[in-house]
């Protein structure tokens, strides 16, 4: 199911996201300062950068939470800057969050039901009388939210508060929720953080899975490991600017890259 | 005692309500016969009681929808509910007569019912739409001046309400086809345009009235639309990302809310027979705020008794207290204190004038013996058991994400 009203044009069609010269100010504050990069469809592409340096900012432009101040986020070939975060789901971009943010005291399928609010067309009346539609989209509703927590590995812990799940399994919720909104494009906010080594491993290979299933991957992360194992393209920013763009091996080489990290006396 | 205990102590696993429900559905049939059966046939005041109260109850559902389920902070919802009443007042009365339109209007009390309800939905409309950006504590200011502003209107506007003197003698409730029979006292006949005036008529109506609610609501509550409000209380900004429009959906809780209540307004002015500025004040507000959180927020069943339980305490209780402090004043050989005497204004006057601290000292202890409420809903269960699960959480609001 796609929620395009107007067919991507030829570039579109390679560049799922394209960011062209986007800046996010918080008053005097530059946070994001005129950023420019693209996006393949298919690839996994990740942002890195120092604490600080306006990855999530960037994440909250791209999915309308702050509108940026300036500049053009391009989803498949149209301008979706200034749309609304529940404008930005409809059109296919997911996201999980740096700092979870579950619905706490719903249960894991329910956190997963929500996620197809934009994929489902139920009406107050359907709604109030049960009627024969909304019966067969809830029971298709419960199926696919029942497939993801498996697609995730969650099955087990279907009924049980989002916030009684380990933390692990938590992440792993975020995804699936964000999945079940249909997304072209999947926006990770670093999703490994305080993840183990074997948790880690699990991760990259829940990436490819995703991968696999068409969907696009876009990801912030810090643990190098796992950014230089999945992703195609890098993308650096430091204090909001960005400093270096490129495949894996570049990045690791980048002197810029190499001083934002470690301090220009390294 | 353990098995009582088990009751009392709702398993957060096992689901309550369908006993709960059960239960409810009991007493909502025994009681007009115990009423009757109790006071030889004279019973027919406890029956009005009851009826009055389910009132209450469709107000405090109505409020959950917004508080409980959305979790959008409504001080102002007796608004509404005024809304309602005068909806009917106008709509199905002599009193249009004496205002500028000088032509009466008696539309049927099931027209008006939904009329009511439609004009309430819309006024919730008009005010949820600029105010509905607000967020908690502000919200809550707002509605708290839509509560002071609305009965106040109704009491200055007199061309058109009468002022403090409100509207009185509103049309009665007409059935089209009734049978009458041994019931009531009369023999086998059908009956057309039937007038409802016996509180045991009122007293039906409002119990099919609520359980249609009861059943409407929570088919809403299970519903996308119900899913999307629990997500929008729970984290407003990961409800928005997963596609929730949420500006609209909490306008629907609002006007959903503002149905309720403009429909319990109607049902009130029909059976009332009256309405002024008087009865819907601040008070009413909070009254119900305080039924649906004793009962257990956003667990229907539990708002229900939580609604039944405060109206029988302060409309029945508290009006008792008087009369009855004088008997056990009396019988434990204190009767010295019943008479008026220098100061002390006599027992019963003295419990008269302290019965809101009394009501305050029974609401204190319901909440201290049982914070979650009477019959609370899994989450409020949860949520007061913090603490449990803390280590796994992460509670770190991140300034980039939270607004």
């Amino acid at each position: 199911m796609t929620a395009l009203t107007s067919a991507p044009t030829d570039a579109a069609r390679d560049d799922i996201l394209r960011i062209e010269h986007v800046t996010k100010r918080f008053g005097g504050l530059v946070a994001v300062d005129d950023v420019s990069f693209d996006v393949k469809r298919g690839e996994v592409f990740a942002l890195i950068g120092p604490n600080g340096a306006g990855k999530t900012t960037l994440f909250n432009s791209i999915t309308g939470i702050f509108p940026p101040s300036e500049g053009r986020v391009v989803f498949e070939g149209r301008d979706i800057a200034g749309a609304k975060p529940h404008q930005a789901a409809a059109l296919g971009i997911a996201r999980t969050f740096q700092n979870i943010r579950l619905f706490e005291y719903m249960s894991a399928l329910d956190n997963v039901r929500v996620g197809q609010h934009c994929r489902t067309n139920s009406k107050l009346w359907d709604s109030l009388f049960k009627t024969p539609h909304e019966r067969k989209e809830e029971h298709a509703i419960s199926d696919r939210a029942r497939e993801l927590l498996q697609f995730v590995g969650i099955e087990k812990r279907a009924e049980e508060y989002a916030r009684n799940l380990a933390y692990g399994q938590q992440r792993r919720l975020e995804i699936a929720r964000a999945l079940a909104t249909r997304p072209h494009l999947l926006l990770l906010d670093e999703p490994a953080a305080g993840f183990t080594p074997q948790e880690k491993v699990e991760l990259m290979r829940l990436v490819d899975k995703i991968l696999a299933e068409g969907i696009t991957v876009f990801l912030i992360e810090h643990d190098m490991k796992v950014v230089m194992g999945i992703s195609r393209k890098i993308a650096v920013l430091d204090h909001g600017e960005l400093i270096a763009l490129g495949p894996p091996e570049t990045i690791r080489k980048d002197q810029r890259v190499i001083e934002a990290y470690l301090g220009k006396s390294a | 005692m353990r098995v009582l205990r088990r009751l009392w102590e709702t398993d957060p696993r096992r689901d309550p309500n369908p006993l709960v429900y059960t239960l409810l559905a009991i007493v909502a049939i025994a009681y007009p016969i115990w009423a009757q059966a109790s006071t030889g046939g004279q019973g027919d005041f406890l029956i009005s009681f009851l009826a009055d109260g389910g009132v209450y109850v469709l107000l405090a559902i109505g409020l959950n929808v917004v508080v409980g389920f959305a979790g959008l902070l409504d001080l102002g919802y007796a608004a509404f509910f005024a809304i309602g009443a005068y909806t009917y007042a106008f709509l199905a009365s002599e009193h249009l007569v004496v205002t500028p339109l000088h032509e009466a209007v008696h539309l049927p009390f099931w027209i008006v019912l939904l009329i009511g309800m439609f004009v309430a939905a819309a006024f919730g409309i008009v005010l949820g739409a600029p105010t509905l950006r607000l967020r908690g504590d502000y919200l809550a200011i707002v509605t708290l001046g839509f509560g002071e502003i609305v009965p106040r209107v109704f009491r200055n506007l007199s061309t058109w309400t009468s002022g403090v003197n409100g509207i009185s003698a509103l049309d009665k409730p007409v059935l089209p086809l009734w049978l009458q029979g041994p019931w009531s006292g009369d023999p086998f006949e059908l009956v057309q345009n039937f007038k409802i005036i016996q509180p045991l008529g009122f007293y039906v109506i409002m119990v099919i009235l609520v359980g249609i609610c009861v059943v409407l609501v929570n088919n809403l509550r299970t519903s996308r639309i119900g899913r999307a409000w629990m997500a929008v209380r729970e984290d407003e900004v990961a409800a928005a990302a997963m596609g929730v429009n949420t500006v609209r959906i909490k306008l629907l809780a609002f006007a959903i809310g503002a149905a309720f209540s403009g429909f319990a307004g109607a049902f009130y002015g029909a059976k009332l027979s009256l309405v002024s500025p008087e009865n819907f004040g601040f008070s009413v507000s909070i009254t119900i705020l305080v039924m649906i959180v004793l009962g257990g927020m956003g667990n229907i069943p539990g708002v229900i008794a939580g609604a039944m339980l405060i109206y029988v305490v302060i409309f029945g209780l508290l009006g008792a207290l008087p009369p009855l402090a004088e008997e056990w004043a009396t019988s434990l050989g204190l009767g010295s204190l019943v008479a008026t005497n220098g100061e002390w204004p006599g027992i019963a006057q003295e419990v008269q004038r302290l019965r809101f601290l009394i009501f305050g000292l029974i609401l204190v202890m319901t909440m201290l013996l049982r914070p979650q409420g009477l019959i609370p809903s899994r989450v409020r269960q949860q949520e007061l058991k913090k603490g449990v699960h803390e280590d796994q959480t992460i509670e770190d609001v991140n300034a980039e994400t939270s607004t």
